[in-house]
């Protein structure tokens, strides 16, 4: 009797197995759909794509709308303006987490507690829009200025706390007899503590890179002269809401397909994130677990 | 002393004296510049805050801060009565509500299945897909949103109907970010959830299977209790940052027609702020929104108390 619900129970929890592989089925439908659909529509004859947006396989192949892209939007310009925000913006940015982090593992320094306290605080208040906008602008002048998207963000503290606890977890004794042979702190920091980080200053450069990449609103407020691949893409959209205007559509018509073009701007902003991702994945639930060691 | 031993004790007291302070001037060249940075640029601009109670419009932004016009609380009082005012509060604190509930929900239901599900191939596949949205940039997704949800859009041709999700100037535009939204960062959010799932003792799961429990029950009465700590720490945070609504999502999701629903007080801070160039006033609604922010999050932590759940704070 008992054997016979024992396995009623194994046959009900066995069709929640299958119940379950169907809804992530589903998930990934949803999730990977848009995106099929937004590199199909990109390579896609413009005219031709106004009769249907649904589809996952260009119906009439082209590479027009990037030739268009490329040509009228000066996409080649925000690219090399993304790319090189997000190289140097990881590189400055790991250095420096790097140099930081490892002075604030250094139990001995004096300013230690200090130094990190100050830090710490900047992680749960800021200033807010408004003082930041004006010394940044009006103060600093940074205004339009390349700088503006690499000094301002220069050290996120979360990915300093990050180093630090992956720092905290080497050895010492390495340091130790470093020190022995004469090597200063900085040797020591640049021979011994850099190359033993490189997993996490890894993980620490891909969300440097992403966030820089992705970055938006900086280019919105400071530097709209200085257009990235996020914001142009977002002009873009500015100009397709016209649209909702009936006369503006008319004339619309005859020229490339806004909404072609707008998926040919994604699909480029979207591109380099999807090459480095199986690098993220790699790194960041390791990335992840080490910042859950609180201090 | 060697620096090693020294850094083996956690707290050590050290006497202030040049003799250190020259022997640690490594330390300090490498630390003091980004010391000066933190200061130039998280703490210069936490003294901005005393725009709130001054004048600040262009012709005495020059002035030093003592020369400028004191205000009082003028500039709370004018954010306060402003047209647009309680129109943005309610979309904010909707907005935040509604996040927080199918966001939460959504995220647990998400990292529940995955708990569950044995296929570990499958599993792999599922969590790998479902964490890409969260890499993707808000102009990216509300460029893809904008494709899917317009009129005419792909989720209207697909179901043959004209939904409306990106042209009703209704609370339905919250419904529209909070599923993009969710759309977003349901694989990532369940991470949390995961985790400390993968941190509930196993013994309880084979006991409960040897008393006849089915899959169902065993959620309901091991799982789900197990990540009760989790989902209250979770909870008091979204409620604590429930004004924080980011500006960035709603500006690029939203349209001129559905505008008055999506305006939120962030945003506004920067439209009377920075667009009309009344850097006081934007100063004001900012502060307000951060003041509410703690006092929610105290509030939040304080009810958690008396239901005898664990505390954030």
């Amino acid at each position: 009797m008992a054997n016979t619900k024992a396995n009623r129970i194994k046959s009900r929890d066995n069709i929640l197995d299958y119940i379950l592989l169907a809804v992530f089925l589903l998930l990934i439908v949803i999730t990977v759909y848009p995106f099929v659909n937004v590199l199909a529509i990109s390579f896609n004859d413009p005219i031709d794509t106004m009769r249907n947006i649904n589809f996952i396989f260009p119906r009439q192949f082209t590479l027009s709308n990037y030739i268009y892209v490329f040509k009228e939007n000066n996409l080649g310009n925000a690219f090399l303006l993304s790319v090189l925000r997000s190289v140097i913006g990881a590189g400055a940015g790991v250095i420096c987490t790097a140099m930081l982090a490892y002075v604030l593992s250094r139990k001995d320094f004096y300013f230690n507690k200090l130094f990190t306290t100050l830090f710490v605080i900047t992680m749960y208040v800021s200033g807010g829009l408004i003082p930041e906008y004006l010394l940044l602008m009006r103060d600093l002048k940074l205004g339009n200025n390349f700088l503006v998207y690499i000094i301002p963000g220069l050290i996120w503290v979360y990915n300093m706390i990050l180093v630090r606890s992956f720092i905290e977890g080497l050895p010492l004794a390495l340091q130790e007899a470093a020190r022995v042979d004469g090597a200063n702190d900085f040797i020591i920091w640049a021979r011994i503590v850099l190359p033993l980080c490189q997993p996490v200053l890894a993980t620490v450069a891909l969300f440097y890179a992403v966030g820089q990449w992705n970055s938006f609103m900086d280019t919105y407020l400071y530097a709209k002269e200085l257009p990235t691949l996020q914001y142009v893409l977002y002009e873009i959209m500015e100009k397709a809401q016209v649209k909702i205007d009936p006369h503006a559509a008319e004339q619309m018509k005859n020229a490339v397909s806004p909404l072609s073009i707008r998926m040919a701007v994604t699909i480029v902003a979207t591109v380099p994130i999807i090459i480095v991702y199986p690098f993220l994945q790699k790194y960041f639930v390791g990335g992840m677990t080490v910042g859950a060691v609180k201090d | 002393m060697s620096a090693g031993k020294a850094q083996k004790e956690k707290a050590i007291k050290q006497k202030f004296s040049m003799q250190l302070m020259y022997k640690q001037r490594y330390l300090l060249l490498m630390s003091l510049p980004f010391v000066i940075w933190l200061i130039i640029f998280k703490y210069i601009p936490l003294w901005g805050w005393t725009m709130a109670f001054q004048e600040v419009k262009p012709k005495n932004l020059s002035k030093h801060i003592w020369e400028r016009p004191f205000a009082g609380l003028e500039n709370f009082t004018k954010a306060f009565s402003d047209r647009m005012f309680n129109q943005t509060l309610i979309n904010t604190i909707g907005l935040s509500i509604l996040g927080i509930a199918v966001g939460t929900a959504m995220a647990i239901l998400f990292a529940l299945m995955l708990n569950e599900i044995r296929f570990v191939k499958f599993k792999k596949v599922t969590q790998t897909i479902s964490y890409l949205p969260h890499f993707v940039s808000w102009v990216v997704i509300a460029s893809i949103a904008k494709m899917v949800l317009n009129d005419g859009g792909m989720l209207d041709t697909l179901s043959g109907t004209k939904l409306g999700l990106m042209s009703t100037n209704s609370p339905l535009f919250w419904l529209t970010v909070v599923l993009v939204n969710t759309w977003k960062e349901v694989g990532w959010d369940a991470i949390v959830y995961l985790s400390a799932m993968a941190g509930i003792d196993q013994g309880l799961y084979e006991a409960a299977k040897v008393d006849g429990a089915n899959r169902l029950q065993r959620i309901w009465h091991i799982t789900l209790p197990g990540i009760k700590p989790t989902i209250v720490v979770l909870l008091i945070m979204g409620i604590g940052g429930a004004l924080n609504v980011g500006m960035e999502r709603q500006m690029l999701l939203s349209n001129g027609i559905v505008q008055d629903h999506a305006m939120v007080l962030s945003w506004f801070a920067y439209v009377r702020g920075i667009g009309n160039s009344n850097y006081g006033l934007g100063t004001a609604i900012g502060m307000f929104q951060s003041l509410v922010g703690i006092i929610l999050l105290f509030l939040a932590n304080k009810v958690a108390g008396w239901l005898g759940e664990s505390r954030l704070i």
